[in-house]
């Protein structure tokens, strides 16, 4: 490496590749730079302004996440006129809709009367459903800011909750179009995009249409991404905040890509699905099945005990019983008809561990080959 | 597959079959769009329905049902004949290229047009937009392995990637996508009738005697047992007396539905381990609650031999139990003790027998999962097979023979019938249909059918109609469809009301034993 590739970012030197961006160096190095619009994997829009540093020389602040880093660039990433720039760009956002969390208004007593209009517009008695979970409220909280600098904006666009999965709030939306270049971009399913202009701005699907009677798929990859409270998940809005939930990593049980999710764990429930971001096989990506299709798993109809059929009717079991009538009929059909009048099919929707012991079972208990799954069914 | 998912963005050309990769594999598909939309891939989509990802791509081609390996033979006739292939890979890696060239001879572009119904520029082009690639990519499903030659197809495919250089590189490989998120595991570990964990053949006495030391019993049977698809077959002819079913539903997603019900009706026993009191399970004599995903530890192995880790989040409902906690109640209780603690305890017994699984521990997959091969604790898995050379040494050209499918559409059932999956629901609809989101938008069984058909019998969209094949009838709506193409109809096979497997053909590919779901004959008519 040529001694040049180096930048000076708050007073260190740091070596970069060429192409890097200023925030990909400062990220590698642990050094914290906010973001909001910019999204990994997709081609980096400059919208938001959040990320602005400032580079010695330069006539204005820059984004860093749409900046490459340059042969001795000196970066300040939290500088007098950073802040300044940074808590602007954090006003008019909290301003731009129905951020009624806290930071929005005065911190102790009473809610205030904007906080209050929100509430009934929404006929909650919650303040924001993603209070908690909202990369614009810890920013706010960061650099201490509120939304009363600017008078509130009103979202001419009404809510849509149109389908069994995701509510799009309007009134929430801060226009960085993450969610438009993860739907492009990193799906690729092409449902969403930009629509109108200047202060009538919306995200639209297929002319303006509800995600149900567009291309759109479901995925909700615009909901993972959405940084703030304009995309959410219907059956956890308002129900589920991340301080009341565990997160437990593991493997989606759908199809054999393996995709690896978040399940959201609240009183012994799953109640909500997310992608891990940075792992493989997907990054973070999930289909709608792996998001959303988690019901199953608390259904009532759930078998909860053993089951043994008298009379043609199931009559409940415990295990015992059932353990010995399988047991039992077992080693009396061997004895009688011989091992390989006996069948076990095992199952692709199983562990590992689970099919091993299976065939273990097969062959070393039972004494046959006769082992397959349906899986090519 | 051969190659890794994220290979998948590093191809030159991508050429898919019999894989409706947007329903089926959702995330996979978007490495594939990704590919063409930003890195400048080329996709060639071939496929008997006008399916989502072919509007994506630089071709498609619309071969009648079962001829694959007519095709695929016309690509290789063409890359042959205009030196297109990759000479030094076939001379260094491979043997038996003169008889490939042999084959192949045959199968000209006007041929292959004859039997395939693709147009002989379009094979043309397709050969050569596939051998001009330095880096190609073939993604399968089961659009190609459920027909009687199901085994000739993926041999001829893998022909095709030797051919030109594209297996054991990078963005390259055979890549078969698997439809249940642990086919692959259900098959490393020996769940299949001939194999131990990892391959091992049960015919192999010296796997034999390991396999029998390890697991402390005096001897193993030695020969290979019945496939899922002998079975039913046998169960109906009363050799097979008891079956113990774990996790699956074959009176849905059997070929042949009506036949398969009688084979388990004659069953003296029959025990049935699910989440779900399922069709299946309502025949059952006993019938055990097994905890699902979200409630057990464990592993899954993924499509890319990924082997990654399931943890337990919630309890099981009632008493419901981990499988490998019921399978070894019942080994104790048959005179074998089956002591495990854990199901880490299972995987330390894996690794220790199953030379591909040696070096995974859980300890070591906690972040990220592992590509077997593995054989050592230090090794770190085998994201792409193949690289230096073929398992076997040299890899080995088949020259295979088209053959027709075993059912052909005549006067009285003139119409194709293929069946595959849906989006919103998956496999037998047990989960998804308990999800009430996946149902509101994909609540009921359909029949596919292109415009043009759809005026020849005069059936309008959303019309109930029976289905009728040589086997059974089912009665579904109508749903008029440009991904359909005339003279082929679609059904999903995930719906029990309507079940699509009542049509479906039972005849078997000779060595995998995969029945032929994706072709057969059916008349339509208005239901009464
Ligand atoms: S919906 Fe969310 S992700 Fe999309 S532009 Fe609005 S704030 Fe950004
Ligand atoms: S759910 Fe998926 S397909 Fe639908 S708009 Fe969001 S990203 Fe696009
Ligand atoms: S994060 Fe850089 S401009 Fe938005």
């Amino acid at each position: 490496m040529s001694e040049q590739d180096l930048i000076v970012i708050n007073g260190n030197e740091f070596s970069f590749e060429p192409g890097e961006t200023i925030l990909e160096v400062a990220r590698r190095h642990s050094i914290d730079i906010p973001t909001l619009c910019h999204l990994q994997g997709a081609v980096p829009t400059g919208a938001c302004r959040i990320c602005v540093v400032e580079v010695q020389g330069a006539r204005t602040l820059v984004a860093a996440c749409a900046t490459p880093a340059g042969r001795n660039m000196i970066v300040q990433t939290e500088s007098a006129k950073v802040i300044q720039a940074r808590r602007m760009v954090l006003q008019l956002l909290l301003s731009s809709g129905n951020h009624n969390c806290a930071v929005c208004g005065s911190g102790g007593g009473n809610w205030t009367e904007y906080q209050l209009k929100v509430l009934q517009a929404e006929d909650s008695d919650e303040l924001c459903p993603v209070w908690g979970d909202c990369r614009l409220q810890e920013l706010a909280f960061r650099y201490q800011v509120t939304g009363e600098k600017f008078e509130a904006a009103v979202t001419p666009y009404p809510m849509e909750t149109a389908n069994p999965f995701i509510v799009r709030d309007f009134s929430r939306c801060i226009q960085c179009g993450r969610c438009v270049q993860a739907c492009n971009e990193i799906q690729v399913n092409q449902a969403i995009h930009f629509g109108y202009r200047g202060t009538a701005t919306k995200i639209i699907a297929a002319g303006d249409q509800p995600y149900i009677n567009s291309d759109c798929v479901f995925c909700g990859e615009c909901v993972q991404v959405c940084p703030v409270g304009a995309l959410v998940e219907k059956e956890a809005r308002y129900r589920v905040r991340p301080w009341q939930n565990k997160k437990v990593r593991t493997t989606c049980s759908y199809c054999g890509v393996g995709c690896q999710l978040y399940l959201h764990v609240k009183d012994n429930r799953v109640v909500k699905v997310t992608g891990v971001e940075d792992v493989p096989p997907a990054y973070g990506s999930l289909c709608v099945k792996g998001r959303f299709g988690f019901d199953f798993i608390h259904s009532p109809e759930r078998l909860k005990t053993p089951l043994i059929k008298e009379n043609g009717e199931f009559r409940e079991a415990t295990w015992d019983e059932a353990l010995d009538r399988v047991a039992g009929k077992f080693e009396a059909i061997k004895a009688q008809n011989g091992a390989d009048s006996i069948g076990v099919l095992t199952s692709a929707r199983i562990t590992n561990e689970e099919n091993y012991v299976a065939q273990k079972f097969t062959r070393a208990v039972l004494q046959t080959n006769n082992i397959d799954h349906c899986a090519r069914l | 597959m051969t190659n890794t998912i994220g290979d998948i963005e590093k191809a030159d050309v991508i050429l898919i079959t019999g894989s409706n990769t947007t329903e089926n594999h959702p995330v996979l598909s978007s490495f594939v769009k990704r590919a063409v939309k930003s890195k400048g891939a080329k996709l060639i989509v071939v496929d008997p329905r006008r399916i989502k990802i072919a509007r994506y791509a630089h071709k498609w081609l619309r071969p009648n049902l079962g001829t694959d390996v007519a095709w695929i033979n016309g690509l290789m006739h063409v890359i042959i004949e205009e030196g297109l292939y990759a000479e030094e890979y076939v001379a260094s890696r491979t043997v038996g290229f003169d008889e490939l060239k042999k084959t192949v001879a045959k199968y000209t572009p006007e041929e292959v047009e004859q039997i395939t119904g693709i147009p002989a520029q379009e094979i043309i082009d397709a050969a050569r937009l596939y051998a001009a690639a330095a880096k190609g990519s073939i993604l399968y499903c089961m659009g190609i392995t459920q027909h009687t030659t199901g085994t000739d197809n993926v041999k001829s495919l893998a022909n095709l990637a030797m051919l030109c250089g594209n297996l054991g590189i990078e963005g390259g490989g055979v890549n078969p996508l698997r439809g249940q998120n642990n086919v692959q595991g259900a098959c490393d570990m020996g769940g299949l009738p001939d194999v131990y964990s990892g391959y091992q053949r049960v015919m192999d006495p010296e796997a034999r005697k390991r396999m029998a030391a390890a697991w402390n019993v005096a001897e193993l049977p030695d020969k290979p047992g019945l496939k899922v698809t002998q079975m039913m077959p046998a169960a109906h002819d009363g050799k097979l007396k008891a079956l113990y079913i774990i996790g699956e539903n074959p009176l849905v997603s059997d070929p042949d539905l009506n036949h398969a019900e009688k084979s388990i009706g004659n069953l003296d026993f029959l025990v049935v381990q699910d989440i779900f009191l399922t069709e299946t399970a309502k025949l059952a004599d006993v019938v055990l609650p097994s905890a699902c995903f979200a409630e057990k530890e464990g592993t899954f192995a993924n499509t890319e031999r990924r082997v990654q880790r399931v943890r337990q989040a919630v309890d099981p409902p009632g008493q419901a139990w981990a499988d490998w906690k019921i399978i070894s109640a019942i080994a104790s209780r048959m005179g074998y003790p089956m002591t495990y603690e854990s199901s880490r305890q299972i995987m330390e017994e894996i690794s220790r027998l199953t030379p591909s699984y040696a070096g995974i521990s859980y300890d070591r997959i906690e972040y990220e999962g592992l590509h077997w091969p593995c054989p050592n604790a230090e090794h770190p898995g085998t994201p792409i097979l193949h690289k230096e050379q073929f398992t076997i040494g040299k890899g080995v050209f088949h020259g295979i023979d088209y053959l027709a499918p075993a059912e052909k559409a005549d006067e009285e059932y003139p119409l194709y019938l293929t069946t595959g999956r849906l989006l919103y629901q998956y496999h037998t609809g047990t989960m998804t249909m308990k999800t009430g989101g996946l149902n509101a938008i994909a609540p009921e069984c359909f029949v596919e059918i292109s415009p043009r058909d759809a005026r020849q019998y005069d059936l309008a969209d959303g019309v109930r109609v029976r289905i009728a094949s040589r086997r059974g009838s089912i009665q579904a709506r109508i749903r008029v469809s440009d991904k359909a193409v005339s003279g082929t109809v679609f059904i999903p096979f995930h719906y029990a009301q309507a079940a699509a497997n009542r049509l479906t053909n039972a005849a078997l590919d000779p060595i995998s034993g995969i029945p032929e779901y994706k072709v057969c004959a059916v008349k339509l008519s208005k239901a009464a």
